[in-house]
Formats: structure tokens, sequence, C-alpha cells
């Protein structure tokens, strides 16, 4: 069953420097109980796009809408989304070191949240739910720690504070806003593998964003890629991983080090992420694109079916068929290219493969060319 | 107890910066010829033989050392001396002149601190709102100008025609709180409103950019993904954060308030320690200036430990040591 529906939610900030468009129509949902990955660069809007589902966007052109259980989310009023934040859907997000407040104790903070939502919990009542908590997540003698401030606990002891936290109420969905990037990777582990485990255990839908593939390999069973404030692919795990279609979600792939089909090096995608203000026209991603054409530099794609399984969405004009990291799919692009590279995309391309050495350019020969 | 070791350390330490204040204090005095000060004290025609007498009898013919001993001697008994004029005890001097000063001080900071956090609030929390702006141009105007210019401007604006008009509730001078609460209110009032204005803008501008700060916060965004009210975010989890170094800054505030102090009761003729001790000043009249001092540092002293005590009640990360 479909808990979360968001459609065409588009968000945009209006700046000194001008309107910033964080997010531009993006559709996805989310089933009770599953996992969807967001996956992007760091500024892609993940952040944007998730907080302001829950009206943490102050300030923000929001349009779209975002149906969560029968109601919109995006008309709620301030009172009625109250009760949706912390009881119904949790953040858990990037930086535990500064998300926690400062100057109360660890256990205080949950109780806070326990006696926000439900008035008839005693305080006493609720210190001893923050207890079983932190000992539910894996804080040693939790009866003790409950008195500790944040700075008496390690990074990775604030995050499962702030996961106990996230799980108080029984929420139907957690979002968690790259819960790990700000630990040591030994610590990362643990940290998802707790939080996988209490979803399991809970039942609960998870939004699990990272701009790390090999996080999103390990848990979602629906992945979204975004770029520039767009969805470029959405599919089920394994076709994002097996047979992806986007260049962007294959430059992500071939990025993670341990990847299949990173080979034995590291091939970086080349250039920068552009200006949410200035976006460049066409495909966003076309002045990084080794596959550049030339309707990509004037007409924008939106997601379509691509591959074989009727899940697999791409908003790239690349044939529908070449997805994949095969030979064939690659024949198929190169192909698409040879016939639809004109003067002016070929201009881009040679830019594009001048800008990081190594990178794959199709149709560019030299250094910087395809194998 | 780390509180009980916090509180000798700090009144030793005192003890030491108020010894070390007077005996700078006395031995400043005595960097001039005493007959200069004898001069003074026996009047205008006064002959060689009246001033050599005059010396003799406030004992400054004797060794310097000597006097600095019977000073620190008298002091540790508790005794600071007597006036060169009136020859009143200055431990008598200081009892009547405590009442005005500390009416003074403890209404002005109450008052700036309200009015500076509270206008400092609201301006943050509707952040370029019309208040917002009429504040930030008050602000402006308090820090520049001096408490006198406000002292006398009250004096003009406000007391002259209301008197004039027969309302004599508010008032010049000192009355003290024996007589009644609203008339010490009434003669305390315009004195606190000067004292306060200034500061009130200092407090007001941290307090805003404090708060604007915190309100930027990771810990803000997540008190609200809490599904706190907006006012229990404000409040419990913005203004707590924003207030510890609002309450650093007073503590460097009171340590230099007397000067202040001293303006606002000259103008107001409270006659308290500021403006008895600039008259010693005029005068050279040694033992009440030395005992001023001594009062001031005490009080600058005290001030700090109760800062330091508030500072660590307020922000769990620090230790009183
Ligand atoms: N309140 C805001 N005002 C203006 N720009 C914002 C605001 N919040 C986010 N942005 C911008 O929106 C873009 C997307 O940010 P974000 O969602 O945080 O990216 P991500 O989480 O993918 O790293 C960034 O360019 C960021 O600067
Ligand atoms: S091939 Fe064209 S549409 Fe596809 S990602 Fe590259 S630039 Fe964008
Ligand atoms: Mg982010």
């Amino acid at each position: 069953m479909t808990l979360l529906e968001v459609r065409d939610l588009t968000v945009s900030f209006n700046t000194a420097d001008g309107v910033v468009q964080a997010v531009r129509g993006v559709s996805f949902g989310v089933d009770a109980g599953r996992t969807l990955g967001i996956v992007g660069e760091s500024g892609s809007g993940k952040t944007v796009l998730t907080q302001t589902l829950l009206g943490l966007t102050p300030g923000a052109d929001i349009s779209g809408s975002a149906r969560f259980d029968e109601r919109d989310l995006l008309q709620l009023t301030e009172e009625e989304m109250r009760h949706i934040r912390g009881e119904r859907i949790s953040v858990i997000f990037q930086d535990p070191l500064t998300s926690l407040h400062p100057l109360y104790k660890v256990g205080w903070q949950i109780s806070e949240l326990i006696r926000a939502h439900d008035k008839s919990v005693s305080k006493k009542d609720a210190a001893e739910r923050a207890v079983e908590l932190l000992s539910r997540v894996g804080i040693p003698r939790a009866e003790r720690r409950v008195n500790d401030y944040p700075h008496q606990f390690s990074g990775g002891m604030r995050q499962r504070a702030m996961i106990a936290m996230a799980l108080a109420l029984s929420p139907q969905m957690i979002i968690a806003d790259e819960p790990t990037t700000a630990l040591d990777a030994t610590v990362q582990a643990q940290i998802l593998d707790l939080l996988l485990r209490l979803q399991r255990e809970s039942g609960t839908a998870l939004i699990m964003i990272t701009h790390d593939l090999g996080v999103v390999a390990d848990i979602a069973d629906e992945v979204l890629v975004m770029y520039a404030g767009r969805a470029a692919e959405k599919a089920p795990k394994r076709e994002v991983f097996y047979t992806p279609h986007h260049p962007y979600t294959k430059g992500l792939l071939e990025s993670i080090p341990s990847s299949s089909a990173a080979g034995d090096r590291l091939r970086p995608i080349a250039g920068q992420p552009p200006s949410l203000i200035n976006l460049p026209s066409g495909c966003k991603f076309h002045p990084r694109c080794g596959y550049v054409m030339d309707r990509c530099l004037s007409e924008e794609p939106d997601l379509r079916q691509v591959g074989e399984s009727g899940f697999h969405n791409s908003a790239c004009w690349l044939p529908a068929g070449a997805a994949g990291l095969s030979e064939e799919a690659e024949e198929l692009r190169e192909e698409a290219v040879h016939e639809e590279r004109g003067e002016a995309a070929a201009e881009v391309a040679e830019a594009v493969a001048a800008d990081v050495p190594g990178v794959a350019v199709v149709g560019i020969e030299g250094e910087g060319a395809a194998e | 107890m780390a509180i009980a070791g916090f509180l000798i350390r700090r009144i030793l330490t005192g003890i030491v910066v108020v010894w070390l204040v007077s005996t700078g204090a006395f031995f400043l005095f005595f960097a001039r010829p005493v007959a200069t000060v004898a001069r003074q004290l026996a009047g205008h025609a006064a002959t060689p033989q009246v001033i050599a007498e005059v010396i003799r009898n406030l004992g400054l013919d004797q060794p310097i050392m000597v006097q600095y001993w019977h000073f620190l001697d008298n002091l540790v008994h508790g005794n600071l001396g007597y006036s060169y004029f009136t020859q009143e005890p200055v431990n008598t001097m200081l009892k009547q002149d405590l009442p005005p000063t500390i009416s003074v001080v403890v209404g002005g900071v109450i008052i700036w601190l309200v009015v500076g956090i509270g206008v400092g609030i609201i301006s943050a929390t509707r952040p370029r709102s019309w208040f917002d702006r009429v504040s930030n141009i008050l602000v402006l105007v308090g820090l520049s100008m001096p408490v006198f210019v406000i002292g006398e401007l009250l004096i003009l604006v406000v007391f002259l025609p209301l008197n004039r008009h027969g309302i004599t509730w508010i008032n010049t001078g000192y009355a003290g709180i024996s007589q009644g609460i609203g008339v010490w209110m009434g003669h305390m009032i315009l004195p606190w409103i000067t004292l306060a204005a200034v500061y009130a803008a200092v407090y007001t501008r941290l307090t805003r950019g404090q708060l604007l700060d915190t309100l930027g916060e990771d810990y803000i965004r997540t008190a609200r993904a809490k599904g706190l009210s907006e006012r229990r975010v404000t409040f419990r989890h913005g203004v707590r954060a924003a207030l510890t170094p609002v309450v650093s800054q007073l503590g460097v505030d009171v340590g230099q308030l007397l000067g202040g102090v001293v303006v606002v009761e000259s103008v107001f003729g409270l006659g308290g320690l500021g403006q008895t001790s600039v008259q010693a000043i005029y005068t050279d009249n040694l033992p009440v200036i030395i005992g001023f001092v001594i009062v001031a540092a005490a009080f600058v002293v005290i001030a700090n430990i109760i800062v330091d005590l508030t500072y660590a009640l307020l922000d769990p990360r620090v230790r009183i040591t």
C-alpha cells in the first residue's frame, strides 16, 4: 500500500542572488514498510525535497502534492503538521554533533518528544521510555547515560540517540538524511545495521538519503537518483545497479571504487553540478555528459519508461533500450550519439572531455576517449 | 564540592584584588607632595603654619610606610578612616551612599535586561518586520547617546513639564524605600531609564543577533522535526541557548557599570557612591576615595563570581574551576 505519494513537487527559494530552483517537478512513492534510497551529489536537492514534506523549509515557494495517509502534507495547517512530525514521520539528520541541543540532557530531549505528542504521559514514565529506547539502540548503561549531555556522547552514540528519538513514537515513516556521512567508516556500518534492524522490527517505511550508492545497494528497495533538483532515474534497486540508463547514474556507479563497473580505477564525473539559480538549457546534465546529443542542449527530457521491467524510469534522450553496462547497451548508445550529435553538441562533448582527463566521452579520440 | 572550592578560591582572589586596588590608590595619592593636599584643606589664605598644622593633624608628616601600615591595620579591622573635611567615619558615609547606588544599579540592570532581551527576542523572531525595523533604529539612537544627554533630556521633557503641572510623583533626588515603595520608585524611575537606555540597546542587539544565529542551528531544526510548538522551539530551545553569551556579556558590563552610575547619580542628584567619590577626588579626600575604591572593587569581584556561577548553571559544558 502506498504510504506516501509525492506528485510533481517543485520548491524554490527567493534569494538576493536570484531564484534558487532547488527541486523541480519530482514525483515518487513509498510503500508502507519499504525503503526508498535517494541518491545524488551534494546540492542536488535531496534535503530540500524531504524537509519540504514536513514543512521544514520556511520561506520556500512550494507546489505539487504529497499525499500521506489520505491527506496532502503540503496543505496541512501548522498545528496539523505538528502531529505528523516526530509522531507519524520522523527525521534523522546528517550531523549528530549539531543536531542535539547542547544544553539539555539526552534523555530529557527524548522525553520531551514523547510528552509533546501525549500530554498524559508523566515525566517519570517518559524518562523510563527514554531509558528503554536508549538501550534498544545499543547504548550501554542507558539508565545512567540518559542523564548525560550530548557532549558526553561520542558521534556514533549521538546518532544512536537520534535514532532512538526517531523511533520513540513508532512512526510510519523515518526520513534518514545522510545519517552516517559525518561518522567514521566503522561506526557508519554499525549505525546502518542498527537502523536496518530496527526498521525491520518495527515495519516502518524508510527514506534513506545518501550520496553513497554503496549504502543504497545494502538497504534500498527502490532508488531515486536526483540531479540538479530533478529525478534523473527512478527504479527498483536491481535495475539501477545492473541496468542503469541515465549517464549520470552510470557515472555514480563507476565512481564507486569497489563496484565491478569501475574496473580498477576511480572515474570521477566530469565537472561541477550546475548553479541552481542559472540552470543550463535542455538536459541539466549535458555540460557533464559524455553522450551529449543535439536535442540535449535545448529540450529537457522527462522521466519515461526504459528497460524491460516496466518499473524503470529515466530522464534521458538515449534510446529506451540502451540500459545497462553491457557491450550491446554501449553500442546502442554510441549509435544514437553517432546519429544525433551535430556540431553544437560536438563542441560541448569536446569541453566535457577536456574537463576531467580519463572520463569516457563517446566520439572523442585521444587521452580522454572511451576505451 | 566543586562549587565550594570555586567560591573559596574566588573570594580569596577577590580579597587580593581589593587589597591591590586600595594599595594602588593609596600610593598614587602620595605621588604628589602632601603640601598640595594640606593647602586645599586649609583654605585659600592659609599661612604656612596653618598648613603645617593640618599636615601634622592628618598624620601626613609620618614616613609613608608607617602611614601605609596604619592604613592596612585599620583596614583589616574594618575601619576605613575619617573624612579629612568632616571627620565623619568613611564607614558611615558608605552606609548612607550605598542605598541610592544599589537602587540605581539593581533597577537599571533589571530594566535593561528585561527590555533588551525582550525586544531582542521579538525582533529576532520577526526579522524585517516593522517592529524589528523600529527597534533597530532605536538601538542605534540608544547607542549613540551619552548617558548624561539621556539624563538631561529626561529631566527636560519629562520631569520639568510634569512638575509644572503639579505631578510630583516622578522626582529627582533620592528617597529611601522606608518612605514607601511608590515614593522610592518615583525617584528612581528616571535614573533607571537613563542607566538602562544605553545598555538596553546593546542587549537588544546582542540578543537579536545571538537568537538569529541560534534559530539557524541544526538542533532547532531537530526541535521542529520533533513536532514541538513554535513557541516552545523559540523559547525552550532557541532563547535558552542564546542567553549564555548574553550572561557573559553581562559580566563584562557590570565591571564597567560604575562609570555610568556616577553620571546618573550626578545628573539626578541622588548623592550615591558615585557622586560622593567624584567630590572626594576633586578635594583629595584620601580616606573617602580609598573607601569607595574598595567598595567598587568588591562590587566587581562579587558581580563576576555571580556571573560565572550563572554561566556554569546555564551551560553544562562549562566547568567551574
Ligand atoms: N533556505 C534556503 N534558501 C536558499 N537556498 C537554499 C535553501 N535551502 C537549500 N537551498 C539550496 O537548495 C539546493 C539544494 O540543497 P539541498 O537540498 O540541501 O541539497 P542536498 O541535500 O542534495 O545536498 C542547494 O543549492 C542549497 O543551497
Ligand atoms: S544523453 Fe543527453 S539527455 Fe541523456 S543525460 Fe546526456 S545530455 Fe542528458
Ligand atoms: Mg543534504
